[in-house]
């Protein structure tokens, strides 16, 4: 059967690793290749990139960190941050991504989306969602609203548009899987938004991969077992060696939240 | 040995040229590892690879668009006779026909169609993205899958699959709401619809296999 797949995403800064607390107070914590290496290793299902790169000059730091990376690890590798043309698509998977994750593009230009997916196949797309709950009838955020919206520029900006019809219009419009992310979550530590994860899996065709707020290793289960996600992303509980990868994917297995436990081969 | 992969626009060539370094290197040989759009370098290759990822029809144009490298392929895989590593999309072009985006025809190496996955329980996400596990058809151990299709995980990412006409080109398949062609092969040639080159350490012992095989 399919396995359940955990990915250790590293943000990455001018080249270098960081991983923030609701996007800001960033601690720089290292090489990208060095730790995607180590992920490799320990039998992470995939890796992904999020350049957070701000200073135009620096942008294209992203693409030798990429090619270094295809260099050594031999395991599907999403890179998104800034992903705003299909030169930039082209580009990164040129230098060795094998999937792009669209943001803040696809909001201003959803046929983006359709254009991206023509040219280089679904299989290579995920549209990034990063939503936030809003009160139903005020629309303004609230962590105990019923209703979830997009918002942009790491959580600052809305844009009104409600999430679950979204995520359908990405799959529609060619997303090969969505990259789905807790505005009110992340960097918390109090686990996934499972309603929000459920309602956006159960509606999409695609698979999806639940993100923001994973503080231990029943947070991974419970996005797979409650949230109907096909994959569990995490940063900070592996990045800085709170749990290893393997000790999640065992916590997991026991749970019942199937994984693949045999990362060599015979 | 000069191992062509073939360079023809299409998805992630590097991960796969790389992938085959590394073999090449840890297996201490000397071999040239040519990623090619030359078709004159294909036809005299001692091995081939055919990566692929996107729509089976573009992938099929983007070898019809370099002249002569259908010719080459031809030459060197069926006429000479070489071993042949389909990945993919590069091993659904072996089939007779691929109905992606309209009906398309493959190389007609190996008798089938590549169809769309329809698994019988609606809930399955498509594409099929992950890791699924390797399994023998009639327990005929294929030495490219030695050790391989017992159980192990390799990764995984198509929305179509290749149905070959005949039972016997089928090596392993993976289950996804049911059986799901994840090798087919016949001779020389091999085609796997996971993606070695992302399979870890699975994936390099399958290009060793390869790079090993002697059909």
């Amino acid at each position: 059967m399919l396995k359940a797949r955990v990915i250790p995403c590293l943000d990455v800064n001018a080249g270098r690793v960081v991983k923030g607390v609701n996007f800001v107070d960033l601690v720089d914590a290292g090489d990208p290749v060095e730790q995607a290496q180590l992920y490799d290793a320990a039998g992470a299902d995939e890796l992904c990139f999020l350049d957070i790169t701000a200073s135009h000059e620096n942008r294209d730091t992203i693409f030798d960190v990429v090619a270094r990376t295809a260099e050594h690890c031999f395991m599907p590798l999403t890179v998104g941050g800034g992903v705003r043309t299909t030169e930039d698509i082209r580009k990164l998977l040129l230098a060795g991504a094998d999937k792009v994750s669209i943001n803040t593009a696809a909001v201003h230009n959803p046929d983006f989306v359709r254009e991206a997916s023509e040219k280089f196949g679904a299989q290579c797309i995920v549209v990034a969602v990063d939503a936030k709950r809003v009160d139903a009838v005020t629309r303004e955020p609230s962590p105990d609203g019923t209703r979830f919206e997009i918002f942009t520029h790491g959580g600052r900006k809305a844009t009104g548009i409600e999430c679950i019809s979204w995520a359908e219009k990405m799959a529609e419009f060619g997303a090969g899987e969505i990259l789905l992310t807790s505005m009110d979550r992340d960097g918390t530590k109090n686990g996934f938004d499972l309603a929000l994860t459920r309602a956006v899996a159960d509606a999409v065709p695609v698979p999806v991969i639940a993100s923001g707020g994973v503080g231990n290793l029943d947070h991974l289960v419970d996005g797979i077992t409650e949230g109907h996600a096909s994959a569990v992303l995490a940063a900070s509980i592996f990045h800085f060696g709170t749990y290893s990868i393997q000790q999640a994917k065992a916590h997991m297995l026991a749970a019942g939240a199937p994984v693949r436990m045999d990362e060599t081969a015979a | 040995m000069t191992i062509a992969l073939i360079d023809y626009g299409s998805g992630n060539l590097r991960s796969a040229a790389k992938a085959v370094e590394r073999v090449v290197r840890e297996l201490g040989r000397s071999d040239t590892v040519a990623v090619t759009a030359d078709p004159d370098m294909v036809a005299r290759a001692d091995r081939v690879v055919l990566p692929g990822v996107g729509a089976f029809a573009d992938c099929r144009a983007g070898i019809d668009a370099l002249d002569g490298m259908m010719e080459a392929l031809t030459e060197a895989v069926i006429t000479r006779a070489q071993p042949f590593l389909g990945i993919c999309v590069g091993m659904q072009l072996m089939a007779t026909t691929g109905f992606e985006f309209g009906e398309t025809p493959g190389f007609g190496w190996i008798p089938g169609s590549v169809k769309a996955l329809d698994p019988a329980d609606k809930t399955l996400k498509i594409p099929h993205m992950g890791w699924n596990e390797l399994f023998w058809v009639g327990y005929r151990e294929h030495p490219v899958l030695k050790d391989l299709a017992n159980g192990q995980h390799a990764y995984f990412v198509h929305s179509y699959q290749f149905v070959p006409e005949t039972a016997e080109h089928l090596l392993a398949v993976t289950d996804y709401g049911g059986p799901v062609t994840a090798a087919v092969g016949r001779d020389n040639l091999v085609g796997t619809q996971f993606h070695p080159e992302k399979s870890q350490a699975v994936g390099l012992k399958l290009i060793e296999n390869f790079l090993n095989w002697k059909p």
